[in-house]
């Protein structure tokens, strides 16, 4: 049976280094099966996430290869053959240990955001057209990774006055909701600065579930801020009649 | 003494995070308890993210002709008459309301062409009844639940494992649990405490079950003192992935089937009409895993041991709209492309049908103060559940757990914990660390599912379920033994050594459960006692623990109400 190479990040917040280990390689193998193998031979104290090792949790969440990815669904062979697979933790967040890191901001970040607040009287019924431009950002599954390449955060660590990518598409999910009332421009503009995005698409391009985060969500989020705060025919309007929806 | 300890104290105290724990976590805080949420992973990420095919409740969008009692008489007939009639008829009337709740927090679900909730076919329902988005209702739900109640304001402890239930006298009163993260331990008061951890999956070899299904609640409800039940029925889902080898288990929506998928074997045959000519693949799931099972064994199975599942003659662009997610992991996990081909499908560990013991109407346990709802409670399913019905259960009986638990604790006064048990809860959990060379707990854990998946799987007899037992009692001496590596902090071998002990003690109460039913019903089937027994239909098997030992039980179901009883009988 052929074998891989796995260098997995060993450490705390403290530092750490590489660690080499042998792996015999199944066919269909995913490099979380990798790390499961080394975790009954080698090291079972290895400290890593997983939940359904089915790309529906987006536990998982490493750097293979320098890249951000699921570990569930990254296939071994589609690596490159021969060569060691280094493995280590998501950059943009505090290593806690091996390949675990705290993602506890996010979820600091996302209490930010006012929920979905249906507008008084609706109806409850929406096309599945309607439905579709919402269901894209629905399916989210948070692993974070697009937080974690998103350069804001991974090189300028501006996790306080930055909310990243995965809320600006849950933020998307909400003002784009049919039936939805609320407005979130200020919130965006202020608490999320969405204005630190530069649209490199780098998290599109990592995004597991395909979403398109910088052309569906961030652009028209974007645009709802400029129309909001800077688009002179919207200031007059406030000043005659007033914030719309508060 | 305690005060060694990080401590919480709050009125409800929920276990687990997933649909049936949210939903009570936000049912409690709503009638102004102070609500605990302690998950084992990070929040969002339970196993309720997995369910795919949607949420069962007679809504009548698709099908005007469908109502609560045709959800009824599906869900029994499903359960073989083993299921608790009341909560049956509960889960019916209330399972739309709890629907339109959840779009009324956020939840998008797919559209009718009038723009409401459109509802999907699936196996055992009798109307096209499941409120679905595409193939990832779970995750929709659970992020619904998630941020609602984040924003009604639960304090959530993540990645928490709560190691023992602790009591005051007879009454539950809190827990110690431990932070993953860091491994140190934390003692949590309650007045009241909900369990909602889900199954035991992970005990068998091939199943869908992420790795938190390890039975936890359940045992740490037996390990209190509480009753077990219907722990027998254990339901295989028949479409699991099976190859390649490290997705083996990995389900394979039943919405597949409901979406038109068909089943056939090797020589192309379509091999339901032997099994169940009426319903063909959408047979309930007890029945199609038996099917795959048995064309399998026979020799009819496809090169990796399974049966095709074929979607392809539906148009690409369809199938790729209504099971995203099925289009994605046969592509990128198996190199299929189910547009153009058949999956390979058998049958996987899926869920549990037996759990603690609850009344209908509050989820009360038989302890004072505990409180159990979701897949960790039995009685709904009987013997067999219908696809679908587990969100609507978690919806159903997580708002009713949530009421009760608040409404317990209203009228309970502050608990207080002896000191002494608490440290010895403790010292049991640091146990591992103390031995030094001793068993590996992964070696132990694949032990463990290779015995449960040969000798207690889709067909059982006498001797294989003896023989479990015998295996069982030297996995347990072996347990004792388990030793662990490292430090405290983030130990996934300590944390599965501890695991262990749970999924030892449910494998013990599924198979002995299994070895007294002397008939064949829903997802339990003896090759000796291949027939229903009518006599077996008027009885559940309570499990209980008295002193170190295991003890069984024979129960009679409670009678059906006439009018229900009507109900039943009638055709539809």
């Amino acid at each position: 049976m052929a074998e891989a190479t796995l260098r997995i990040f060993r450490g705390d917040s403290q530092g750490g280094a590489q660690a080499e280990y042998r792996v015999p390689v199944a066919p269909g193998m995913v490099v979380l099966d990798a790390l499961h193998y080394v975790q009954a031979h080698h090291a079972p104290d290895l400290a890593l996430r997983w939940n359904c090792k089915a790309g529906k949790c987006g536990s998982c969440s490493a750097e293979v290869n320098g890249r951000p990815r699921l570990t569930c669904k990254t296939r071994m062979d589609a690596l490159p053959a021969g060569e060691p697979i280094t493995i280590v933790p998501m950059k943009s967040f505090p290593v806690i240990r091996d390949l675990v890191t705290d993602v506890s901001w996010n979820y600091k970040v996302n209490r930010k955001i006012p929920p979905f607040q249906p507008r008084p009287g609706v109806e409850w019924k929406y096309s599945q057209e309607d439905a579709d431009r919402v269901q894209e950002f629905r399916k989210c599954i948070e692993c974070f990774l697009c937080q974690d390449v998103c350069h804001v955060l991974r090189e300028h660590g501006k996790h306080e006055a930055f909310g990243g990518p995965r809320f600006f598409v849950r933020v998307a999910g909400l003002e784009m909701h049919p039936l939805d009332g609320a407005n979130r421009a200020r919130l965006l503009k202020e608490e999320l600065g969405i204005g630190l995005c530069n649209i490199t698409k780098c998290c599109t391009e990592v995004c597991p579930e395909e979403i398109h985060i910088t052309d569906n969500a961030i652009i028209p989020l974007k645009e709802r801020v400029v129309d909001e705060f800077y688009d002179p025919l919207v200031k007059i309007g406030r000043a005659i009649f007033g914030k719309r929806d508060g | 003494m305690t005060d060694k300890f990080e401590t919480h104290e709050h009125d409800v105290l929920v276990i687990g995070a997933g649909g049936a724990g949210l939903r009570a976590a936000i049912e409690a805080l709503g009638q102004g308890a102070r609500v605990g949420v302690v998950c084992k992973s990070l929040l969002g990420k339970a196993h309720t993210v997995m369910a795919e095919g949607g949420i069962a409740a007679a809504m009548c969008n698709v099908d005007a002709a469908d109502d609560w009692r045709t959800h009824f008489r599906d869900t029994m007939r499903g359960g073989k008459l083993l299921n608790n009639w009341r909560m049956a008829q509960l889960h019916a009337q209330e399972a739309p309301d709890r629907v339109r709740e959840l779009e009324r927090w956020g939840a998008l679900f797919d559209r009718t062409q009038e723009g409401q909730i459109l509802q999907r076919a699936f196996g055992g329902h009798t109307f096209k009844r499941l409120c679905h988005v595409g193939d990832r209702t779970g995750l929709e739900m659970i992020r619904t639940l998630q941020d609602h109640g984040v924003q009604m304001g639960f304090d959530v402890y993540m990645e928490c494992t709560v190691a023992r239930l602790l009591k005051e006298g007879a009454r539950v009163a809190g827990a110690l649990a431990y932070w993953r993260e860091q491994g140190r331990f934390v003692l949590f008061k309650a007045k009241a405490v909900v369990i909602a951890t889900g199954g035991i999956g992970k005990a068998w070899r091939v199943t869908s079950n992420s790795w938190e299904y390890t039975g936890d609640g359940m045992a740490l409800a037996y390990e209190a003192g509480a009753e077990l039940m219907d722990m027998e029925f254990v339901q295989f889902h028949p479409t699991g992935m099976v190859w390649p080898p490290g997705v083996q288990g990995l389900l394979v929506t039943e919405a597949v089937r409901g979406e038109g998928g068909v089943l056939r074997n090797q020589r192309g045959e379509r091999f339901m009409e032997k099994y169940d000519a009426k319903k063909m693949e959408l047979a309930t799931r007890d029945v199609v895993a038996r099917a795959i099972y048995t064309e399998v064994r026979e020799g009819r199975g496809t090169e990796h041991g399974g049966a095709f599942l074929d979607i392809s003659h539906k148009p690409a662009e369809y199938v790729k709209r209504k099971l995203p997610s099925m289009y994605h992991q046969f592509k990128e996990l198996a190199d299929v492309d189910i547009t153009a081909g058949p999956m390979e499908v058998g049958p996987t560990c899926h869920y549990m049908m037996g759990g603690i013991r609850v009344e209908a109407e509050t989820a009360q346990t038989s302890l004072p103060g505990l409180f159990a709802a979701g897949e960790a409670a039995a009685g709904l399913h009987g013997a067999n559940r219908l696809g679908g019905n587990s969100l609507s259960d978690l919806l159903v009986f997580g708002r009713r757990a949530g009421l009760a638990a608040a409404q317990y604790a209203k009228s309970a006064a502050a608990p207080a914990i002896a000191s002494a048990d608490v440290e010895a809860a403790e010292r049991a959990a640091l146990e591992p660390f103390q031995r030094g060379e001793g068993e590996n707990p992964y070696t132990l854990h694949r032990d463990l599912q290779v015995l449960m998946q040969n000798l207690v799987g889709i067909f059982r007899t006498k001797e294989d379920l003896e023989e479990a037992l015998g295996e069982l009692e030297k996995l347990k001496s072996r347990c004792a033994r388990v030793s662990v590596e490292g430090s405290r902090l983030f130990n996934p071998g300590w944390h599965l050594a501890l695991e262990l002990q749970s999924m030892l003690t449910i494998a013990e109460a599924v198979t002995k459960s299994a070895q007294m039913r002397e008939e064949s019903r829903g997802a339990h089937s003896r090759i000796d006692f291949p027939k229903t027994d009518a006599a077996w239909g008027k009885k559940n098997i309570l499990v209980q623990r008295e002193g170190s030992a295991m003890t069984l039980r024979e129960q009679a179901t409670a009678a059906l109400p006439p009018e229900l009883e009507q109900i039943l009988a009638e055709e539809k």
